[in-house]
């Protein structure tokens, strides 16, 4: 009998602190373990007493790869518990907003993140030397998106300007027009990523995941729109609880999403795109047919072309709203009175996949009760399922070589361990 | 002529949301400068490459929540000729330093199904509470303009140019109206260290502190001038319990704001 143990100590270019385990023995894989060391922050713990108006800024602070995200299922749950609908421009400008998180931070891990996997450097700063190109396309993307959340939102990270009910400042017309020249170049660049993506060197793999995703009625999503699955989920934005669950899984000691009665899924670009493929526009979706993505995706190292397409999208997105936009007379509706205690959840596409937020409101609008659900959470369990069919039908790869090759399956999915508001510390282990 | 050995860069992280070591990645213009001109030695957000110390210049992100942090950054201020915390976290404890004034204990429970494989320390605190610190940089997140100043600068061996007046001397310089005394907008200006730009005036909205206490904050003065406008006091002791709870002036404050309510 032959044992053999895998194990990554610290996860390189991810965001947040990771580690991986995997235990072998004889040709079975024993157990695989994605471990969070993330140490834990307590958010849902603070947060309560806190004011509802306070969450957005609060919750951004979960993440600061994607804040946007934090702050738009943080003010939309704050806005179902109030009773209120924001529509109009501010709805636009929201999605304008997001379209800049998206660009960010799906560029951030295309070019600085993700390539350097595929073409055999320890970071793009060194793959820079032989691709100077790439790197600089990438660069210039990157931060025409952080150049749309400045914008709108003050500052790339931590935006300001978001408050429940919409903005606290509304930017003329002017401001948003001056924009446009630096998204029609952005438009070449993200072109030009796609077929760059494309080009690179696949594995052939198909995974047999069950995707979720937001799915609205005519936009590809973003805040709004009903929890949907591939194999049949279909419920309304704020019901997350209905058919999903977290769990401490003993072996792991790590909460994991799940759906109610057993089973991973799989949130994120791969999954929108699965779900939501109808809903591009046309450019976006004949890039995709051009570059060959298959109809749904299943191959997880493609993620890295279906980021780019949806760069595509969230720039054609950005100049739609910017071309239709009126400023509105109030760039924040104002929060009715809460006359009772009131519970509100909303679930919005964070860049890495659905964020799920539920807040009980008591009196004077004061948090008694939080709950927030972060994509890489949900991922988790699937990533340790990938994983493991990984290890599978590559044991005769020697450590080091199989070692990577697991560091490069969890990069796939661009897992963002900060936003581990409640993950656990792994490396306490019983007997 | 070979060359000369370039400055060792180490960037580091510890309870933090990862933002202030983005905006390392996040100067698009100058990144490739900045790898040119240091070997980035350890920087496992961004590269897989780790050399070892000691480091020249080491940037520490994050606060001391866990007993093996306390141990981790002695080990890093060891290895490095220069020590410079980055943002709120790591300066003051950050938001997490809410727990400061809480039961962690019963944090656990509240956020936990199984609290006892949670290893945490009762209190989150700064990086120069545990040792030497060079430099502090400011903010949630920080400035990449301030970034890029202090690099410059510690690998430049002079000392960083930066602001230590408060917000509303840049609000001035930027000709924002004041949103307090024109507006009655809560706004914590006054006795917060300049460096964001005042953005938050520029948009409409009063300074919520995030680039944590100027040198000489007159804090009750202007908890007095919250109270005039007709906040609760424990609103204005929200205010002071953000990203730099812990600081010790917005600490003290946000302990005064209260403390006064039931004064005679």
């Amino acid at each position: 009998m032959t044992e053999r143990t895998i194990a990554v100590d610290y996860l390189a270019r991810v965001e947040g602190e990771g580690a991986l385990k995997v235990r072998i023995q004889d040709d079975r894989v024993e157990e695989v373990e994605l471990k969070i060391f993330e140490p834990p922050r307590f958010f849902e713990a603070f947060l309560r007493g806190r004011s509802y108006s306070e969450a957005p800024d609060i919750t951004a602070r979960i993440c600061g790869i994607c804040p946007v995200a934090y702050q738009m299922s943080s003010c939309h749950a704050m806005e179902r518990a109030l009773g209120m609908t924001v529509d109009g421009p501010v709805r636009e400008l929201r999605r304008l907003l997001y379209c800049g998180e998206w660009i960010e931070s799906h560029v951030l891990h295309i070019y600085l993140l993700h390539a350097p996997d595929f073409l055999g450097y320890p970071d793009a700063i060194r793959m820079a030397k032989d691709y100077p190109e790439a790197v600089q396309h990438g660069l210039a993307l990157k931060k025409v998106g952080n150049s749309l959340m400045t914008l709108l939102g003050g500052r790339e990270i931590h935006p300001i300007n978001v408050r429940v009910g919409g903005f606290y400042r509304a930017p003329t017309v002017a401001e948003l027009r001056a924009f446009r020249p630096e998204l029609e170049g952005a438009m070449r660049l993200a072109e030009e990523t796609v077929r760059f993506a494309a080009d690179l060197d696949f594995p052939e793999i198909e995974e047999d995941y069950e995707f979720v995703s937001l799915r609205h009625e005519h936009e590809y999503p973003l805040n709004e729109g009903d929890i949907v699955s591939s194999k049949g989920i279909r419920v309304p934005n704020d019901r997350w609880d209905d058919v999903f669950e977290e769990q401490q899984v003993p072996h792991s000691h790590a909460l994991h999403s799940v759906r109610k009665g057993g089973g991973s899924y799989l949130v994120g670009p791969l999954a929108r795109f699965a779900l939501n493929r109808d809903r591009l526009t046309p450019r976006a979706d004949k890039l995709a047919r051009d570059v060959g993505l298959s109809s749904p995706e299943r191959n997880p190292y493609r993620s890295i072309v279906v980021r780019a397409i949806e760069v595509v999208y969230a720039i054609e997105e950005a100049l739609r709203i910017i071309d239709g936009y009126h400023r509105p007379e109030h760039p924040s509706l104002e929060p009715p009175t809460l006359r009772g205690p009131s519970t509100g959840g909303a679930t919005t596409e964070a860049p890495r996949g659905i964020l799920h937020h539920r807040y009980r409101l008591g009196a004077g609008g004061l948090i008694e009760d939080a709950k927030i659900v972060a994509p890489t959470s949900q991922n988790q369990k699937r990533i340790e399922d990938d994983l493991r069919h990984l290890v599978e039908r590559s044991l005769e790869l020697d450590e080091a070589s199989l070692t990577d090759a697991c560091e490069r399956a969890i990069r796939n999915h661009d897992p963002c361990i900060s936003c581990a508001t409640h993950f656990l510390k792994l490396d306490l282990r019983r007997e | 002529m070979p060359p000369a050995a370039k400055p060792k860069l180490g960037v580091f992280k510890f309870a933090s949301c990862d933002g202030c070591q983005l905006s390392v990645l996040d100067c698009e213009d100058e990144l490739l400068a900045i790898a040119g001109a240091v070997d980035v030695a350890d920087f496992r957000e961004a590269s897989k490459a780790v050399l070892e110390g000691p480091y020249d210049l080491s940037l520490v992100e994050g606060s001391v929540t866990t007993a093996h942090d306390v141990e981790r950054i002695k080990e890093i201020r060891a290895q490095s000729k220069a020590l410079v915390t980055i943002g709120a976290c790591a300066t003051s404890g950050g938001i997490q330093a809410l727990r400061n004034f809480a039961d962690v204990e019963e944090y656990r429970r509240v956020v936990y199904a199984r609290p006892e494989f949670i290893a945490t320390l009762a209190t989150s605190t700064a990086i120069a509470d545990h040792v030497k610190v060079d430099f502090e940089l400011r903010g949630c997140p920080i400035s990449k303009f301030q970034l890029l100043e202090a690099i410059g600068a510690f690998l430049g061996g002079r000392a960083p140019n930066l602001p230590t007046e408060s917000v509303c001397i840049e609000c001035k310089r930027r000709g924002n109206v004041c949103v307090l005394v024109a507006h009655g907008t809560p706004c914590l200006g006054p006795v917060t260290q300049a460096g964001c730009g005042a953005i938050c005036p520029a948009f409409n909205r009063g300074c919520y502190g995030c680039f944590g206490p100027q040198a000489t904050p007159n804090t009750s003065s202007l908890i007095q001038e919250l109270k005039t406008l007709g906040m609760a006091p424990p609103a204005v002791q929200r205010l002071f319990r953000t990203f730099n709870a812990n600081a010790p002036a917005f600490k003290a404050a946000s302990e005064a704001a209260t403390a006064e309510a039931v004064a005679p």
